[in-house]
């Protein structure tokens, strides 16, 4: 078997894996990055708005020092995150953001004197102060209260991730794209590295390592709508769990955004509804107000998207191929205002949707947005179960986010932590030694290699790959969506197991051979099913409201019970996850209390019922 | 709507000895706001699940689908098919090697640019973490954003006649990167140094002035400038060189 050993196999090469890989070459280890696609095509590149970190350059974010960042992390999480993890990341990120300027990095400047800026349709005005010229500047986004989010025009993602790569060339970090790990080697304690199908040859490959990183982003691809990358479909989360001893984390917690386009989901900013854009049904009229009669449009996120997907239910949504969805109408803003302001909008809605956002509506639904879920690791990046196994960034439940992230703060993970986590990857290696078990290996080869033999010799049955992937995704929007009930919960975990086993009879329709795409699919089908049935289940079990995971049944967040994260294995042969809890941080510097938006309703961890109705 | 468009797909799978380099033909029926992305995952998922294509962001952020339609290269995810005659032609990018159907290795290839150009910062500073960052004016960092804005599609490459003839031409977006850094005054290079990279007929002096790169550039980058710029730079420094001016 084709075999490369390194000191560190990063499976992932978007910006966190690469910022591992980086911190890792420069202390001298060899290093490998494997990645799906070539690595400045990583789905990084699609955050657009920016990264947060508590300069405090512009006047806007006067008074801003990590204590302010760290209170609205938290509240953000809505006290799910582990405030340790928190802490660590909020004290480097401005670190963080002063090492990428120095790599290259074009961050938009402090202008001094007069501008003005867009709030709630509303326009002000702001004084720059002169001595600040020329310092990264900030831009507000939502649930901070200071301007913290340090940007590049409308590409940070992409000026980031193409910066770090640069690193990576100049260090000589060995990438090889368009290669996928599709299993874990590991002797159900340390973790030797991975098996992999190269997506150009589909020959497999072994890649033994004394440490391996899993940085493979979120997986959204798991729902019929999302925001995500094709490529977001799970690969690192699926490999992890198949081991039966890492743990994903909070695989409840999923985030939606209220407004991608139809029928690609491209995500269109918050701004348009900020600046004053309305949402309007199949009759082309306004529903938030009658829905949230102070705030309308401009409640947060995740009410919005709850009214959106509540109101196409009473069937007032536009009907279309691509199924219901509303309209986003901006056109009152005027050309002058869309051409400048939202340009961006305006060329997503000219080259996507072949729609002039000046003239016409925008056709929007809310999607899947962001997998605060993850692998599970400690403050250091360690996964929990496998010695030499650590994760970061999307992949990881870290956990930075607890139940709801906040804008910006999923950038500047990818950054922060692959720089901490880095670090402690370093000591590791300067601290451990591997023993790599040949047995092991050719066990895990043979058992990969008669997959991919089953599944073209149509072994198991001949599921199609593709509806099953279709069947499963249905089942996650209908009913482990924005609202989320017991009732519809058990039938979605009901319908899940189902279609676990269609997926176990899953056969090829193709020949297989050479980087087939059939093939890619067909390996990771199960994987995907068990991914859905953890955050079906594990949204089952919590009988709570927090963050983003909203119960209609079970409408305030309930401290008492629920201040703890799930912690979901996967043992070989069953039909459901094991799920079992930890707290959801080993101290509360910032106890427990009301996030200021959101949820009104609060049962305190001494039981006392808070309603802010 | 409701158009019935027929696609002219290449199609070869290196990896089967018993695949052939030929032209298939699939049929679909247009819906409103299809764009190649939605076409090309239906064509897969409903018709022939091993026709290989890339798609990534599918929101023209990512670069991965460039190929060339009807004759044109572009990215796939960025056309909408009423843009297009109901007859669509799709073909592998010209100059990157075929990794199959339409799907071709830039990877590989803008690896070995980023080499080539070294492209990051080139300084003899060392990062202090506890220092306030080096200032810079806005104008000049958004500027910088502008040249940085390019995604390594490869459309450029493939539409260009140089390119096409020599393997060892860089390119637009090779040339184009370098005027991004020649801009930062970050990095420490210095004109001859630059000089050594694109001074010769592999760089700036290969391109022949046809400017299809600037044409089919979709993210609009302003490559005939730059070019323009660069030569000019470059040409001043050959003269230098000539007369041992440094």
């Amino acid at each position: 078997m084709d075999t490369v050993v390194s000191d560190l196999l990063c499976i992932g090469a978007g910006l966190a894996g690469e910022r591992v890989a980086v911190e890792a070459a420069a202390a001298g280890f060899s290093t490998i990055c494997l990645s799906i696609v070539p690595p400045r095509r990583s789905h990084s590149s699609a955050a657009q708005g920016g990264m947060q970190a508590s300069l405090g350059n512009s006047c806007m974010g006067e008074g801003d020092c990590p204590d302010v960042h760290f209170e609205d992390t938290v509240k953000g999480s809505d006290w799910g995150c582990d405030q340790e993890v928190a802490r660590l990341f909020v004290e480097r990120a401005p670190e963080a953001v002063r090492e990428m300027a120095f790599w290259g990095i074009p961050w938009n400047r402090v202008v001094a004197g007069k501008s003005t800026y867009f709030k709630g349709g509303k326009q002000y005005e702001k004084v720059e102060a002169p001595e600040k010229e020329g310092l990264i500047t900030a831009r507000d986004f939502g649930g901070t209260a200071k301007w913290r989010t340090c940007y590049t025009s409308d590409g940070t993602g992409h000026t980031l991730l193409y910066t770090m790569d640069n690193k990576v060339v100049e260090l000589g970090v060995t990438v090889h794209d368009r290669m996928e790990a599709i299993s874990l080697i590991h002797d159900g304690e340390n973790c030797m590295g991975a098996v992999a199908r190269c997506l150009k040859t589909g020959k497999l490959r072994v890649y033994l390592a004394r440490a391996t990183l899993i940085a493979t982003g979120g997986y959204g691809r798991i729902y019929r709508e999302t925001t995500n990358a094709v490529i977001n479909d799970g690969g690192g989360a699926i490999i992890a769990l198949d081991t039966g001893i890492v743990p994903l984390g909070n695989p409840e917690a999923i985030q939606f955004h209220p407004t991608g386009i139809v029928p690609t989901n491209i995500l269109v900013t918050e701004g348009c509804r900020g600046d004053g854009g309305t949402l309007l049904d199949v009759n082309e009229e306004r529903f938030m107000p009658e829905y949230e009669p102070a705030k309308a449009e401009l409640a947060s996120r995740d009410v919005v998207s709850r009214w959106m997907t509540h109101h196409i239910r009473r069937g007032l949504g536009v009907p279309s191929h691509y199924g219901d969805h509303l309209w986003l109408d901006i056109r009152h803003l005027g050309a002058a205002h869309i051409k400048t302001k939202l340009r961006e909008v305006e060329e997503i809605c000219n080259n996507f949707l072949g729609i002039d956002p000046v003239t016409q509506l925008i056709p929007v639904r809310p999607a899947q947005h962001y997998t605060m879920a993850g692998i599970r690791t400690n403050k250091d990046g360690a996964a929990y179960g496998l010695k030499g196994l650590f994760a970061a960034g999307e992949a990881a439940c870290w956990d930075l986010h607890g139940f709801n992230r906040l804008g910006g703060n999923s950038l500047a993970e990818t950054v922060v932590a692959g720089k901490i986590v880095g670090e402690k990857v370093v000591e590791y290696l300067k601290g451990h030694e591997a023993r790599f078990d040949t047995g092991v290996v050719r066990d895990r080869v043979r058992r990969d290699q008669e997959r991919i033999d089953r599944l073209i010799g149509c072994k198991d049955g001949k599921e199609d790959t593709f509806k099953v992937r279709s069947a499963m995704q249905d089942e996650l929007m209908e009913r482990v969506g924005i609202f989320r009930n017991g009732k519809d919960l058990q039938q979605a975990v009901d319908n899940l197991q189902e279609i676990l086993q269609r997926a176990r009879r899953v056969g090829l329709r193709s020949s297989g051979l050479g980087a087939n795409p059939e093939l890619t699919l067909a390996l990771k089908i199960e994987g995907m099913v068990k991914l859905a049935l953890c955050t079906a289940y594990g949204a089952l079990q919590r009988t709570e409201s927090r963050g983003c995971h909203a119960r209609e049944d079970f409408q305030a967040r309930n401290d008492r019970d629920w201040l703890n994260r799930t912690l979901a294995t996967w043992k070989e042969g069953a039909n459901l996850p094991a799920l079992e809890y930890e707290p959801a941080s080993p101290s509360m510097p910032l106890p427990p209390g009301d996030r200021g938006y959101g949820a009104s309703k609060i049962i305190t961890c001494d039981g006392e019922i808070i309603d802010r109705g | 709507m409701g158009r019935h468009l027929t696609f002219e797909i290449f199609r070869f799978n290196p990896e089967d000895k018993d695949s052939v380099p030929h032209m298939e033909t699939f049929h679909l029926e247009e819906t409103e706001r299809m764009t190649l992305f939605i076409a090309l995952t239906r064509i897969r998922e409903e018709q022939d699940p091993s026709l290989q294509f890339d798609f990534c962001c599918r929101a023209g952020i990512c670069g991965s689908c460039a190929m060339m339609i009807n004759g044109r290269p572009g990215l796939a995810c960025k056309t909408l098919t009423r843009e297009l005659p109901s007859e669509i032609t799709l073909l592998p990018l010209p100059v990157f090697k075929l990794i199959g159907d339409l799907s071709v290795d830039t990877g590989t290839w803008y690896r070995a640019m980023n080499e080539k150009v070294e492209s990051w910062i080139h300084t003899h500073r060392s990062f202090d973490p506890r220092a306030e960052e080096q200032r810079m004016d806005n104008a000049l960092a958004e500027e910088i954003y502008e040249l940085e804005r390019c995604v390594e599609c490869g459309c450029c490459v493939a539409s260009c006649g140089t390119a096409n003839m020599r393997e060892d031409f860089l390119g637009a977006s090779a040339l184009n990167r370098i005027a991004r850094f020649m801009m930062d005054p970050r990095d420490e290079r210095s004109s001859k140094e630059y000089f050594e990279v694109v001074g010769t007929d592999e760089g700036i002096f290969g391109c022949m002035g046809l400017l299809a790169c600037e044409d089919v550039c979709p993210k609009n980058l302003p490559l005939q400038d730059q070019l323009g710029i660069l030569r000019r730079k470059m040409g001043w420094q050959a003269v230098k060189h000539l007369f041992r001016m440094g």
